[in-house]
């Protein structure tokens, strides 16, 4: 028995001081291989009387087991010291920049509409729309904007040559407004209405503040009860939620619009103190749109008895707001595709505006 | 429109203070645009009397003037040439900030004298140009005083912005009847007793229209005037049309300027010894040539309307006189003329002309119709208080055109329409003031009638708008609209969502939104299948945007080359907009239009960039049409785009038959190369309107999902066809072989090489086979192989590559 703890030791130090996988299964193999030096001893075995071969016989099992044991723990060690080398030489530099991920962007004037959509449709208030290329019936005639009137001069038309040049009411322009839209649902279906028409609007008109195209949202409320307490009711929650500003001054002035009797102008309030220009509560205000109730007379000219409804329209220019709310500076540079302007004042896809995840990224 | 402060107050008794008159404006409807105080910066400088200039002793050019401030003689050296004994000037004190030359004064030594002070010009007011000398006062001037209130520069000069229905307030006494009715004060009344005629009027006036043209000039009142002076006119006459931007002219010029803007009544004055006969009012003729005022020469047609005497037409009535007729300082004899012109005639004549003068600006706009005659009377005194002379019995010609209207009127509709409840004497009085009538009519309703001035009054609307404007819409209470249902419909129908969809979803992948013009130029255009001639504007801002786009590439493709001109070559653009087709409404359709120009990302260490190609357009393509709920496995892919695309690398995609629904592709090098762009640009057009109309689901709820228990089982294949030959004929022919048990297939490999033997290529396939109830067998499988190479076979001719 004496030599087996000899056994023992000599390969428990072999098993430890095994420096690597290779060489502990070395070390495996020359105690429990084929011709491993246990493997021999209890071949052996069959030479020995019974109750020595007994003894024996577990005294070597149990080596076997406690060996194999050992090698077992010691492998694991050496496979975890392995892997943490391993490990270390896999480390990556991980200031280097992931693998390159074109990020898109949604135009400022598309987020301003679906902002500006977002809030009315949720007064109840469904999208229409019209052609670009309108009559000059729909445009201005059934508006009460006849022609020679000076308000028609106002507007910077373009014309276009179809619809027969003689006859005034069926020349073709580009609308100068979204208004038309108003016409176009009041003369397809029955009121009540509650309509916005967001779009591209056109003026034969060019400088630091003018585009020949931008975009406007109109809207346009028809019932038997509305009056101006509901357009202001309507108009100051649409101003309040599209700026984020809960308690945003907003002020109506008397002013004109031919479809519009009695007609208003919307100023929002603002300040400039110290030279920066701020949304809110100020000693400034800023126009900001154009409304009123619909003239009797453009109801009448759609077919509505205009001594039974009544109600409100309004339009708003889409730029315009994008501009205040997003500090944008330059109406010229919302169409001219530079892609650094884009990538600044561009929206993420999935900034979906929405009344309850939210107006504004 | 401007005004003083000063010139209001001559028609309004008020005591307001100018903010309150600005605000009160502002929300009746005469918005301010601006307000300019004159005094500011000037305050402190005062009258003072020069006692004694004399000339300085070491400088040929220099006074050294001795001068009185009211309180204090002080010495002072001045280089003014007018700079004399006991004239009055202004000056500024030492320490003083003066405005024209940004200096703040000390006591400065000049060649041995000490000046305390100075004696200022015009200029170094910030008043005028004028530095020809200092300013030089009334000899009774006090002395003393601040120097704005002498000078009349303490009254401020508002500007406001006129909307076109308010032609009545293109006078400052309009503007003054609306702020008395607005709680400001009272209206002051005007003198218009006439003054009798000396002598009857040796200048007559015909009317001479044809029967269709008759209201081109109904009604004309006119005064001949003799012995007269037309000097310059007075100071305070003068001042006034300063202060508003006008240029003094001579008495009679200036006197027909002030009616304009006082009383919004346009005159015009003929020197009646150049005149020949009578004065006609007829159609234009031809050689109806006259040299205008304003030193052009217009030419009238026939539907305008001239002012002629036997030597033909020298004015268009209601826009501009002419200067064969006009008047100069040797004017004795005048004769004045005070008209209603038609107010559509009068637009047509100046925007055919393109002359917009004050008389225009009023005409068209409607100027009172009843107040021929006090015009009239109105000038006539100012004429003999200023020029002299005496007038003739007026002559008239036509008659008032009738304007007199009178509007049933609801006072509830004040409550109803306008959202805020007036007392009944208040609306009265509003609209009293503002120069309605107002009757008792039976059960409470009100008979109004509308006065002269306001032609724009026509309806019970615009009375509630009178009156609410006046009272105030800050006094209307908020109502908060109600809601219809507790939870609103979405606001966007199925098929106004798609643009939407289509949007985000490009902006998802990685793709830049753009909005361009619904213009273009006509050449870019050409290149895109062209436009029709009613796609041509008329007028277009510019000739390079003078169509309507019939594509929306050609504005993205100019975009990129513009961003590779500022050195960003590379570009991924897409705009979600309208094309036209015609000038009808179904002309113009939605497209989702993209391009990308140039590597697909930046040189990265981890991955190599590569150039954008058809596949990049093709998979915007498909995933536009994927997130709007198309079957994109259903649909047919065939190489016939349009002539823009890469002939050989580009196709459409089709649903059905006829109805293509997308072309994507490499745009042709030839259209690159004449629009000067450097390519490869792969582009799409997805023709969102196309899509059918989304039926009405029956329910949200998708098909029911199997999920097979049993593993798929995958064979790969490697055939060899045709180069001509479609990958998707070839996988469509694989997955149909076995429709039961092969689930897919797909390419994921294609090799083109000499070995293969010209003309040929090599397609490998994977095939998914699905087993359904039970674990195949080899012989099953293999079966299952066999008709895969068999369908190919059949449908390209191809066969196993060995």
């Amino acid at each position: 028995m004496q030599d087996i703890e000899e056994l023992k030791t000599e390969l428990m130090d072999q098993v430890a001081g095994a420096a690597d996988v290779a060489a502990l299964e070395e070390v495996r193999v020359s105690a429990l291989g084929k011709k491993g030096r246990i493997t021999q001893l209890m071949k052996g075995l069959g030479a020995l009387g019974p109750d020595e071969r007994k003894a024996a016989g577990q005294a070597f099992n149990a080596l076997k087991d406690e060996i194999a044991a050992a090698i077992d723990g010691r492998k694991d060690g050496l496979a975890g010291a392995e892997l943490d080398r391993r490990l270390l030489e896999e480390r990556a530099d991980i200031t280097l920049s992931p693998r390159p991920e074109p990020e898109g962007r949604v135009h400022p004037i598309s987020q301003t509409i679906d902002e500006v959509v977002a809030i009315l449709g949720e007064m109840g208030f469904r999208v229409a729309e019209g052609p670009d290329i309108e009559d000059d019936w729909h445009n201005f005639t059934a508006l009460n904007i006849p022609a020679d009137h000076p308000a028609r001069q106002e507007h910077d038309t373009f014309y276009m040559p179809g619809g027969g040049s003689d006859d005034e009411a069926e020349r073709m322009v580009l609308r100068t407004h979204t208004s038309p839209v108003q016409i176009r649902s009041m003369t397809n279906s029955e009121p009540p209405f509650r309509v916005i028409a967001p779009g591209r609007t056109y003026r034969c008109d060019y400088d630091a503040t003018h585009s020949p195209m931008f975009h406007q949202v109109e809207g346009l409320w028809i019932d038997e009860r509305t009056h101006m307490g509901h357009l202001k009711g309507c108009l100051i929650e649409f101003c309040r939620a599209f700026f984020g500003v809960d308690d945003l001054p907003v002020r109506f002035r008397a002013s004109y619009f031919p479809f519009t009797e009695p007609s208003a102008e919307v100023d929002i309030g603002c300040t400039r103190d110290g030279g920066e220009f701020r949304i809110g509560h100020g000693d400034d205000w800023l126009e900001i749109l154009g409304c009123g109730m619909v003239n009797p007379k453009v109801l009448d000219n759609c077919g509505i008895d205009s001594g039974k409804y009544q109600g409100f329209a309004f339009g708003m220019g889409v730029e315009r707001l994008a501009m205040l709310k997003y500090g944008i500076p330059d109406l010229r540079t919302f169409y001219e595709s530079d892609l650094r302007w884009l990538k600044h004042y561009g929206f993420r896809a999935l900034d979906v505006p929405g009344m309850v995840g939210g107006l504004a990224p | 429109m401007k005004f003083t402060l000063g010139w209001l107050k001559e028609h309004l008794e008020t005591d307001a203070p100018l903010e309150k008159i600005l605000d009160r404006l502002t929300m009746v409807g005469l918005e301010v645009e601006q307000v300019t105080d004159r005094a500011k910066g000037l305050e402190t400088f005062v009258t003072a009397k020069v006692i004694e200039a004399r000339p300085h002793p070491d400088a040929d050019r220099l006074r050294v003037c001795r001068v009185f401030n009211g309180s204090e003689e002080i010495e002072l050296v001045c280089g003014a040439p007018n700079a004399r004994t006991d004239m009055i000037g202004v000056f500024a004190a030492s320490g003083a900030y003066i405005p024209g030359t940004g200096i703040t004064l000390k006591p400065t030594e000049i060649r041995g004298i000490t000046s305390n002070g100075m004696l200022l010009s015009e200029r170094e007011m910030n008043l005028s140009d004028d530095h020809d000398g200092i300013v030089d006062l009334p000899e009774d001037t006090p002395i003393g005083v601040p120097a704005v209130g002498i000078m009349g520069l303490d009254d401020p000069i508002i500007e406001i912005a006129i909307t076109p229905n308010r032609g009545d307030c293109l006078g400052v006494r309009g503007i003054a009847r609306d702020l008395a009715a607005a709680g400001l004060g009272r209206l002051k009344s005007i003198t218009t007793e006439p003054v009798p005629g000396a002598y009857e009027s040796p200048i007559g006036v015909t009317l001479d229209f044809p029967e269709d043209m008759r209201g081109a000039c109904p009604y004309f009142a006119g005064r001949h005037f003799r012995g007269i002076t037309n000097g310059e006119s007075p100071k305070w006459l003068k001042d006034k049309l300063l202060a508003i931007g006008l240029r003094p002219i001579s008495a009679l010029v200036d006197i027909t300027n002030l009616m304009t803007f006082d009383l919004g009544r346009p005159l015009h004055v003929f020197d009646a010894t150049k005149l020949a006969g009578g004065l006609t009012l007829r159609p234009g003729a031809a050689g109806d040539t006259f040299l205008a005022l304003n030193d052009r020469e217009y030419e009238a047609d026939g539907e305008m309307t001239v002012i002629a005497d036997s030597n033909g037409a020298d004015a268009l009535g209601g826009v501009i006189g002419g200067t064969r007729t006009g008047c100069d300082e040797s004017t004795t004899e005048v004769f004045l003329e005070s008209a209603y012109f038609d107010p559509v005639r009068t637009a047509a004549t100046g925007r055919r002309l393109n002359l917009m003068t004050d008389a225009r600006y009023r005409f068209e706009r409607g100027v009172d119709p009843a107040f021929l005659i006090d015009g009239i009377e109105i000038a006539t005194r100012l004429i003999m208080d200023i020029c002299g002379g005496e007038p003739s019995v007026p002559v008239m010609s036509g008659r008032e055109p009738t304007w007199q209207r009178t509007i049933p009127f609801d006072p509830n509709r004040v409550a109803s329409l306008g959202g805020v409840s007036i007392a009944g004497e208040e609306i009265v009085r509003i609209l009293g003031t503002l120069g309605f009538a107002v009757t008792e009519a039976a059960a409470g309703r009100l008979d109004v009638s509308v006065p002269s001035w306001r032609g724009d009054v026509v309806g019970e609307a615009c009375l509630v708008e009178e009156v609410i404007r006046i009272h105030g819409y800050d006094k209307i209470a908020v109502v908060v609209p109600p809601r219809d249902h507790a939870l609103p419909e979405p606001a966007l129908d199925a098929v106004k969502r798609r643009r939407s969809v289509a949007r985000r979803t490009l902006a998802a992948r990685g793709l830049i939104e753009a909005v361009t013009y619904s213009f273009m130029p006509s050449p870019d255009a050409e290149h895109f299948g062209g436009v029709s001639p009613a796609m041509r504007l008329i007028n277009p801002i510019s000739s390079d945007l003078d169509v309507m786009r019939p594509s929306i590439l050609p504005n993205l493709i100019r975009a990129a080359g513009r961003n590779a001109d500022r050195g960003q070559s590379d570009a991924r653009l897409f705009e979600v907009g309208p094309q036209y087709a015609g000038d009808t409404p179904d002309d113009q359709s939605m497209v989702a239009a993209g391009i990308r120009v140039g590597a697909n990302h930046d040189r990265h260490w981890a991955a190599a960039p590569r150039a954008h190609d058809v596949f990049d357009a093709k998979a915007d393509a498909v995933a536009v049409l994927a997130a709007l709920g198309v079957a994109t496995d259903r649909l047919q892919t065939v190489a016939e785009a349009p002539a823009w695309y890469h002939p050989g690398r580009s196709g459409v995609l089709r649903q059905g038959p006829k109805n293509i629904i997308a072309a994507f592709g490499e745009i042709n090098p030839r259209v690159l190369q004449a629009m000067d762009i450097a390519g490869p640009v792969a582009a799409f057009e997805v023709f969102v309107d196309a899509l059918p109309a989304p039926k009405a689901k029956r329910g949200a709820a998708r098909p029911y999902l199997t999920l097979e228990a049993l593993h798929p089982v995958n064979r790969d294949f490697a055939f060899i066809v045709d180069a001509g030959v479609a990958a998707e004929t070839l996988l469509a022919a694989a997955r149909n072989s076995d429709k039961a048990m092969i689930a897919a297939a797909n390419l994921f490999d294609l090799y083109e090489g000499e070995n293969l033997g010209a003309g040929k290529k090599s397609l490998a396939i994977n095939v998914v086979i699905q087993p359904a109830d039970k674990t195949l067998t080899d012989a099953e499988i293999d079966a299952i192989a066999d008709k895969v190479v068999a369908g190919v076979a059949k449908a390209t001719g191809g066969s196993l590559r060995g």
